[in-house]
């Protein structure tokens, strides 16, 4: 049912854990529909110097997170956003039908970490400057705010 | 490798003396029984005597016994046979939430005909309230169908007490004991049943082959029309090799009833005592003690099902899972859903169904893997390092 790639990744992971205080994070998927991916980043020089995600899910779920980490590592954040779910799949030598819709979620979680990674620093940039930041702008605000 | 096959609920091998019968009635006697040559003749002699053997394991009369092409046949020939035979009686169909998709989706089907039907609901173990099935009757109530016990959970329905109600009401009642044959004592007099699935390779029979238990003075409108065979009840020549098959395992499941339960007991609760000393957090889904003495069905918290599946089957060991990915759909297992169990829960559940060859060095071998497994996954899952924190 699965390609030989994805039986590869999945029993030897890429990149499992979570990074430390890390510049971006991304959540996608929920418990309840099996799957849940949490992609941390460290971001150094606008490249992605490191990557870990975790996930709750299947194995293609967890095939695809450990590709898109493998996929991403050490490239510049424009390159990694142009990465896609079905770029990942495909590195994968394909999933099945059924798995490209409801566990091929692992690019989103990474699109998501540098998101997270942009506003954050848009926020930074916002504290000293004349920024009219969206709503969810100011939660980052908050955070950055506080321990850092 | 070390080999553990746990889904015996999925199926089971073929016991070799079942192979044996089949054998001969392939290379010797494998006439087709309707003819009136010698041939015939012995072929002939095959079913009755495969059909003497399954009215015996079941408590009934031969000729109350019908061959069909396997468990998934008979259901559909008791619900759709009732159907059609009592549609001028009435239109109301009662079955459960729980029902193998073999019942469900016949039922289904039904309503898309214009039959109208009541999916009963489950307890936290998956048991029918019989008081449900007494209250759900109506004069319009044509059948009832209720499984003997579930092939997910295990768990045991009151069978006995559903079929008093029903025949106290003048409504008839079928029931899938497929999963139950060969585990439960099953007598379709004590019972009450009107109607009885079982299928062979459930019991160490080749698969292909069921049969419906039908009580004298029932009667069905056939899914197969065609030739006089199984009087008139279902047409085609008999798959005899199957047939003969079938009625050796009914046979050996009769006489070694016993020692097997036995058996799938002692080892499917070490299985339960291995897996909870190396596994943390596992919780057991279906009835404490009201279930199949071969199921155990468990969900790991904060793993999901397919994931550890091909863990297991990478170690040798075969099991089974109500996670939507092992599903073929987006959602768990609705028996599952049904009990209440959550979402998440359900994705993490585990069916693992003991046989006759499983040993007490299995339940070790198996407790260990899957406690390597999920230390392995857990360390993965952001619910778990969530948890943790």
């Amino acid at each position: 049912m699965y390609s030989q790639k994805v039986m590869e990744h999945f029993t030897n992971p890429r990149n499992v854990g979570e990074i430390p205080d890390p510049d971006g994070v991304g959540t996608v998927g929920n418990p309840v529909c099996g799957d849940l991916m949490k992609i941390t980043i460290r971001v150094k020089d606008n490249r992605i110097e490191d990557i870990k995600f975790l996930t709750f899910g299947c194995g293609a779920a967890i095939a695809t997170s450990s590709m898109v980490t493998e996929l991403v590592k050490g490239k510049t954040l424009e390159e990694a956003m142009q990465v896609t779910n079905r770029a990942v799949a495909e590195a994968l030598d394909g999933l099945p039908p059924i798995k490209m819709h409801c566990s091929n979620l692992a690019a989103d979680a990474l699109h998501e970490a540098i998101k997270d990674y942009l506003s954050r620093n848009d926020g930074r940039k916002a504290a000293g400057e004349t920024y009219e930041g969206a709503p969810g702008d100011r939660e980052v605000d908050e955070r950055g705010g506080g321990s850092r | 490798m070390r080999r553990v096959y746990l889904d015996h609920a999925a199926t089971t091998p073929v016991h070799p003396e079942v192979v044996e019968v089949m054998r001969h009635y392939m290379l010797q006697d494998w006439g087709n029984p309707s003819s009136i040559h010698s041939f015939g003749r012995e072929a002939r002699a095959g079913v009755d005597e495969a059909r003497a053997k399954v009215a015996a394991l079941i408590g009934a009369d031969p000729e109350e016994i019908v061959f069909t092409g396997g468990g998934t046949e008979a259901d559909n020939m008791a619900i759709k046979g009732t159907a059609w035979e009592l549609r001028n009686k009435g239109d109301h169909i009662i079955t459960s939430a729980v029902e193998h998709h073999a019942v469900l989706h016949t039922v289904e089907w039904l309503e898309k005909q214009g039959f109208r039907a009541t999916y009963l609901p489950v307890d936290e173990y998956g048991m029918v309230d019989p008081g449900d099935v007494e209250r759900a009757i109506t004069s319009s109530t044509i059948l009832v169908s209720i499984m003997a016990a579930n092939n997910e959970v295990g768990t045991v329905q009151p069978v006995a007490e559903i079929a008093r109600i029903c025949r106290e009401k003048g409504v008839r009642f079928h029931t899938d004991a497929v999963q139950a044959v060969g585990q439960l004592p099953i007598d379709v007099h004590a019972l009450g049943v009107d109607l009885l699935s079982l299928s062979a390779h459930k019991i160490y029979g080749p698969k292909g082959v069921g049969v419906l238990y039908v009580r004298r003075g029932v009667r069905l409108t056939p899914l197969l029309h065609g030739g006089a065979h199984e009087r008139k009840r279902r047409a085609g020549t008999e798959g005899v090799p199957g047939i003969v098959g079938l009625g050796k395992a009914a046979e050996l499941a009769r006489l070694q009833f016993d020692q097997r339960v036995e058996h799938y007991r002692r080892v499917r609760d070490l299985l339960w005592e291995r897996i909870r000393e190396r596994v943390p957090e596992v919780r057991l889904n279906g009835h404490p003690t009201e279930r199949l003495p071969n199921n155990l069905n468990l969900s790991v918290l904060y793993v999901e099902g397919e994931s550890m599946l091909l863990n297991l089957d990478m170690k040798g060991i075969a099991a089974s899972s109500g996670s939507a990915c092992t599903s073929g759909s987006l959602e768990p297992s609705h028996v599952l859903l049904a009990m209440g169990i959550p979402h998440e829960v359900a994705h993490g559940s585990l069916r693992m169904t003991v046989g006759v060859s499983t040993t007490e060095e299995d339940t070790a071998y198996v407790g260990e893997s899957l406690g390597e497994i999920v230390d392995r996954l857990r360390a993965m899952s952001p619910l778990w390092n969530a948890r943790v924190r």
